[in-house]
């Protein structure tokens, strides 16, 4: 018998254990959100590559839950969609109770995490990092909420957040010229000044981005469109100049 | 007694379409000394009677504590009561692990209602002998739920169950339309003079009553649920009671009924009806 | 009762010699002394209604409802035991989600009426188990537009055009008859509904009542809710003038 074949044999009688999953298939990109005067704002590109090979060019990777509540997702596609079903039979239920309550973001959060620390601890974890974002009216006014989870199930709050390169290349600029007060305006400034950089310096983005927000007045994504580039950057005609060791 | 063919078992209709099992467990909640409960708009008040079965022993408790937002209050069979009080205390438990949030009174009035149900439906159980009022606060307010063995569980301003409940559920009917308003100390007054009510003629004091409140305040805080303290309690009585003294010329003290054979509950049925009266648990 | 006292009638798995199963019939007893509700299906989707007793003023409007939401664009209406109705309201949903999560498409109604129906009779089959002691009316939009059945305690279904169950329910068939559905809009058939429930409603028995609507229709996106408050306003305001209207005759 072959190797494989007794492995095989060995798996059947429940000898061997079982295999994970050991990497992603289909990933996307970093999302970047962050708070704003009216509410939460949300963006990534529409991209999605099988291993490094740019495979899929319009996917939409953020999502409106229930009435309060955006997602984005960065990392494995599947997975990704597998959330957003599970994420849709509990609003779906949550809806169909019809008294008076709703899962807000806060909520929705503190379930995806315990969704993602489980499978982590599953060693079966959904390769994803996921961005939550919203706004709903509290006993305090109106709250705006934003969170982030990662596929080990680590969890955090923040007044702007990145996922994947972004966490690198976003967070920077986001920390020096982010304000609670932005308008709208600043902030889609602020975020294609993000993705600009993103587009520019992560190899797997792509120039066709969709940005999305939620206020207390509900959801809105809008369509994706491209960005205006420059390659003409001293940086960019050598890249390679100054930087021993590189080719 | 009552006894027919048809009362020995839960899992047995009547030809009337009736469930005595499920109907006498309905009446061991009247047994039970009297609870009461009401709410404002952001406060619920949870009250009850205490009863010591002899004159040695404590009273059992009365009011649970299920989470900062919510508790109990029981009358009937105790036992059954703190079984279910386990059970509301791990929903809420297991609702704030999963969402970090509380979970909503409406659900958690649901989810016992629906576990109280279970047992009329399945011969080797009984229903639950003990009648709850679910008290708590969640993104729309206060809320006061009464949950009976039947599985049925009906929201209210103000609501009474146990031993002579009836005299402090008049009472409370002919108060009940200004209570939104109220602010938790009128409502602690309220559930006060609605517990005096069950106790026939004896005088009530703060060893002879518990009083609850969960709310929310005006800053959008919660005040957690809790038992109010019988030193406080015992202030407010007296204040109250100094009150009496000097009836105000508008509120004409009323005397209420008191008879016990006016006890009849409204979800409650009465075994000597006529079998093909309608059925009871229907309402 | 002929059934009475002769031990045929004690166990739901018990025929008596007559092949009928009492304890069935008992169980349907329970929901003839219901309130009463209503079920058309309109030219553009489903209207149901309930007759809400209400045992005491101090319960609150909404409270104890008898209208759930089994699915986006399903809902039932519950007659006799409205906790038995809710196992079954619970078993609906996870029969509509579950059929969702594997086929990847809503429920047709007829299949979740199948289904419901078939939880609703296993009740009846063992001793140890009771049969439910409520009726109850489902309405559904799907591909097949919508539809309306009704599920009586033994687990027999049927498709219906206008279906009633409860203590008014000869009366309210009697008016359902009378309405050209094929006809009718749901906006018109709330109207109906209303009528049907305030006409039926026996003030000398029972004190008061909550009128219960919803509709499952191309107005409300084919989503099974709540009738909007304005239009079920609407609808009382236009039952109680007819039924004054009545009176005065």
């Amino acid at each position: 018998m072959d190797a494989c074949g007794t492995q095989a044999a060995a798996a059947a009688a429940g000898g061997e254990g079982t295999q994970r999953t050991l990497y992603p298939y289909v990933t996307g990109n970093s999302v970047i959100a962050m708070k704003y005067k009216d509410g939460v704002i949300m963006a990534c590109d529409t991209g999605a590559s099988y291993g490094s090979t740019l495979r899929y060019k319009s996917v939409e990777r953020i999502k409106a839950v229930g009435k309060h509540s955006l997602i984005g997702g960065s990392g494995e596609f599947s997975d990704f969609q597998e959330i957003l079903r599970y994420l849709d039979e509990l609003t779906l239920s949550d809806h169909m109770w019809d008294d008076g309550n709703s899962l807000g973001p806060k909520e929705i959060h503190a379930y995806l995490t315990r969704v993602m620390y489980n499978r982590r601890n599953k060693f079966d974890p959904l390769w994803n990092s996921l961005v939550l974002g919203g706004v709903k009216k509290g006993p305090k006014g109106d709250e705006k909420y934003l969170g982030m989870v990662n596929m080990i199930g680590t969890h955090f709050e923040d007044n702007h957040l990145a996922t994947g390169f972004g966490n690198h290349m976003a967070i920077p600029i986001l920390r020096a010229e982010w304000r609670e007060d932005m308008t709208f305006e600043e902030a889609i400034k602020l975020i294609e000044k993000c993705l600009l950089v993103l587009l520019y310096r992560d190899r797997s983005s792509i120039n066709k981005f969709q940005i999305a927000k939620i206020t207390t007045e509900g959801s809105t994504i809008y369509p994706p469109y491209a960005l205006k580039t420059n390659w003409g950057f001293s940086a960019f005609e050598n890249p390679s100049k100054g930087a021993v060791g590189t080719w | 007694m009552f006894r027919n063919q048809y009362d020995t078992d839960v899992t047995t209709w009547s030809p009337a379409g009736r469930l005595f099992q499920v109907e006498y467990a309905m009446e061991a909640v009247k047994q039970g000394s009297a609870c009461v409960g009401l709410r404002s708009a952001t406060h619920a008040v949870l009250a009850a009677a205490n009863k010591s079965a002899n004159e040695l022993s404590s009273h059992q408790r009365k009011v649970f504590r299920v989470a900062d937002h919510a508790g109990v209050a029981l009358a009937g069979l105790t036992a059954d009561g703190r079984v279910l009080s386990r059970f509301l205390r791990s929903e809420c438990i297991n609702h704030a692990f999963v969402y970090d949030a509380p979970l909503p009174v409406s659900r958690l009035a649901l989810r016992l209602a629906d576990k109280a149900q279970v047992c009329t439906q399945r011969s080797w159980k009984r229903p639950y002998g003990v009648g709850l009022l679910v008290a708590g606060l969640d993104e729309s307010g206060a809320h006061l739920y009464y949950n009976c063995p039947s599985g049925n569980y009906f929201e209210y301003q103000a609501f009474a169950i146990g031993s002579r409940s009836q005299a402090a559920k008049t009472y409370l009917e002919r108060r009940f339309e200004k209570f939104n308003d109220y602010t938790p100390d009128q409502l602690i007054r309220d559930a006060l003079s609605a517990i005096k009510e069950t106790l026939q003629g004896e005088k009530l004091t703060s060893s002879n009553c518990t009083i609850s409140i969960v709310g929310r305040k005006d800053d959008g805080t919660v005040e957690p649920f809790s038992v109010i303290d019988a030193k406080r309690i015992q202030e407010i009585i007296d204040s109250m009671e100094a009150a009496d003294e000097v009836p105000p010329a508008d509120a004409p003290a009323e005397s209420s009924s008191m008879q016990e054979g006016d006890d009849t509950g409204a979800a409650g049925a009465d075994p000597a009806a006529p079998a093909d009266a309608p059925a009871p648990m229907d309402i | 009762m002929s059934s009475i006292g002769t031990g045929y009638d004690l166990s739901v798995t018990t025929f008596s010699p007559d092949g009928r199963v009492f304890q069935v019939e008992y169980a349907g007893k329970a929901v003839d002394n219901s309130g009463t509700i209503v079920g058309i299906k309109c030219k553009d989707g489903i209207v149901l209604g309930v007759e809400k007793l209400i045992t005491s003023k101090m319960i609150l409007e909404g409270s104890n409802r008898r209208l759930h939401s089994v699915h986006r664009n399903s809902g039932l209406a519950v007659a006799g035991l409205a906790a038995d109705g809710r196992q079954i309201v619970s078993r609906a949903k996870s029969e509509a989600a579950n059929y969702e999560k594997v086929y990847g498409e809503p429920m047709p109604v007829k299949e979740l009426a199948d289904r419901v129906a078939s939880y609703v009779h296993l009740c009846t089959l063992y001793w140890w188990l009771r049969p439910f002691g409520c009726g109850v009316i489902l309405g559904g939009y799907d591909r097949d537009g919508p539809q309306l059945y009704m599920i009586e305690p033994s687990g027999l279904s049927y498709k219906y055009f206008g279906a009633a169950l409860g203590k008014g329910r000869q009366a309210a068939k009697t008016e359902i008859e009378k309405l050209k559905l094929s006809e009718l809009t749901c906006r018109e058939g709330i109207v109906e509904v209303a009528k049907i429930i305030y006409g039926v409603h026996d003030e000398a028995k029972d004190k008061s009542f909550e009128l219960e609507l919803s509709w499952v229709c191309d107005e409300s996106n084919r989503q099974h809710e709540k009738v909007p408050n304005d239009l079920l306003e609407q609808a009382k305001a236009a039952a109680q003038a007819a039924l004054e209207e009545m009176d005065a005759d």
